[in-house]
């Protein structure tokens, strides 16, 4: 570890991730949790990956990185969509809290 | 210091297992299997750089993609329909 | 065939990165592959896609990124907020959200731009209805909260792919 603006991105990405599965386990349901967790991991993973790349600079190591770091910003907002719709779809309702449901008002109507 | 970032990210990876044997409900082991994928990519990334060796990254890669396959393969079996559509 | 042209040449680009070397051997590898996956997904690669080449949507689009990061980074410290916070300060709930875009590629990009950003993540979309799940629903008024969620994002997209 040479550079130290790699370290500065490196700690606040791993402080991203802890503060993301800390939402995993605080937060009370499978939505919420799955917006906190989504998006802190995912920036924080990505600033890992950007210190990594600054450490390797373009050399193959670095490139792959970067590769990485696209792939993950493009794929993890999918993933959590289609989670998020499956379980609404499979009827697992929203933390008792919650204001309002307009998806669930409209299933209603769909079926009458 | 780097011993340090690792075993935050270590940190990190007990909750999500915490929330994968806890549950309570199917669906929130899902979220915790899909996180866990992302944080697995994020420590194979810092040992790549740790040890100096660029082919961990290649591992980080395969990892995120398998990952990502393997959650929508949930997210179907959720809405309980068959992977043909 | 231009769409063909382009499609080759991009797989053939991130095969190049992949490898990150210019040994004849690799690139003669490299030229295969990217021809077969060309046949492979041909139905899959979006045709909204070449509306890119284009520089001056091409140059919206590299800003695009920035913007988007800004607004990534936002949403984490609104997320750190809501976790370290003892109270738990959140107010959940799904709200419908109307879009005025027509593109399908569009689409998609705001649906994943709007996970990313603060508080808000796409549940269904079904036709012009984005169901959008808020942790801290601040407004009641269906304007008021398209005005706060996708207004930011729907702008940029419409000079991008429309």
């Amino acid at each position: 570890m040479s550079s130290n603006v790699a370290i500065g991105f490196i700690i606040v990405g791993v402080t991203f991730d802890l503060l993301g599965c800390l939402g995993l386990i605080r937060l009370p349901d499978i939505y919420n949790r799955l917006q906190a967790a989504t998006k802190s991991v995912t920036l924080g993973t990505c600033m890992i990956l950007i210190g990594v790349f600054l450490e390797f600079g373009f050399t193959s190591g670095g490139i792959k990185a970067l590769l990485c770091l696209f792939f993950i910003l493009l794929t993890s907002p999918t993933a959590a969509h289609a989670l998020s719709r499956g379980s609404h779809i499979s009827g697992f309702k929203l933390w008792k809290g919650s204001l309002m449901d307009k998806l669930e008002e409209k299933r209603r109507m769909d079926e009458n | 210091m780097i011993t340090f970032f690792f075993i935050v990210l270590f940190i990190g990876a007990f909750m999500c297992l915490y929330r994968i044997a806890v549950g309570p409900t199917p669906p929130d082991r899902m979220v915790a299997i899909d996180i866990l994928g992302i944080l697995v990519v994020g420590i194979c990334a810092l040992y790549a750089a740790y040890t100096g060796k660029g082919f961990y990254l290649y591992i980080a890669i395969s990892w995120a993609i398998l990952s990502f396959v393997g959650t929508l393969a949930l997210a179907k079996f959720l809405e309980g329909r068959s992977f043909d559509e | 065939m231009k769409k063909k042209i382009t499609q080759f040449i991009v797989y053939f680009i991130i095969w190049l990165l992949l490898t990150w070397s210019l040994n004849y051997q690799e690139v003669i590898v490299g030229l295969g592959v990217a021809l077969l996956a060309m046949i492979l997904t041909k139905d899959l690669f979006p045709d909204e896609l070449m509306k890119l080449l284009n520089p001056l949507r091409l140059l919206l689009a590299i800003i695009y990124i920035p913007y988007l990061i800004f607004y990534i980074i936002l949403a984490n410290f609104d997320v750190a907020y809501r976790v370290l916070n003892p109270n738990l300060p959140i107010n959940p709930g799904i709200v419908k959200v109307k879009t005025g875009l027509k593109n399908e590629l569009a689409r998609t990009i705001l649906a994943n731009s709007i996970t990313l950003t603060p508080g808000t993540l796409t549940v269904e979309v079904d036709g012009d209805d984005y169901y959008i799940h808020w942790i801290n629903i601040t407004s009641e008024d269906p304007k008021r909260q398209k005005q706060i969620i996708i207004d930011r994002f729907e702008w940029m997209l419409r000079r991008i792919f429309e």
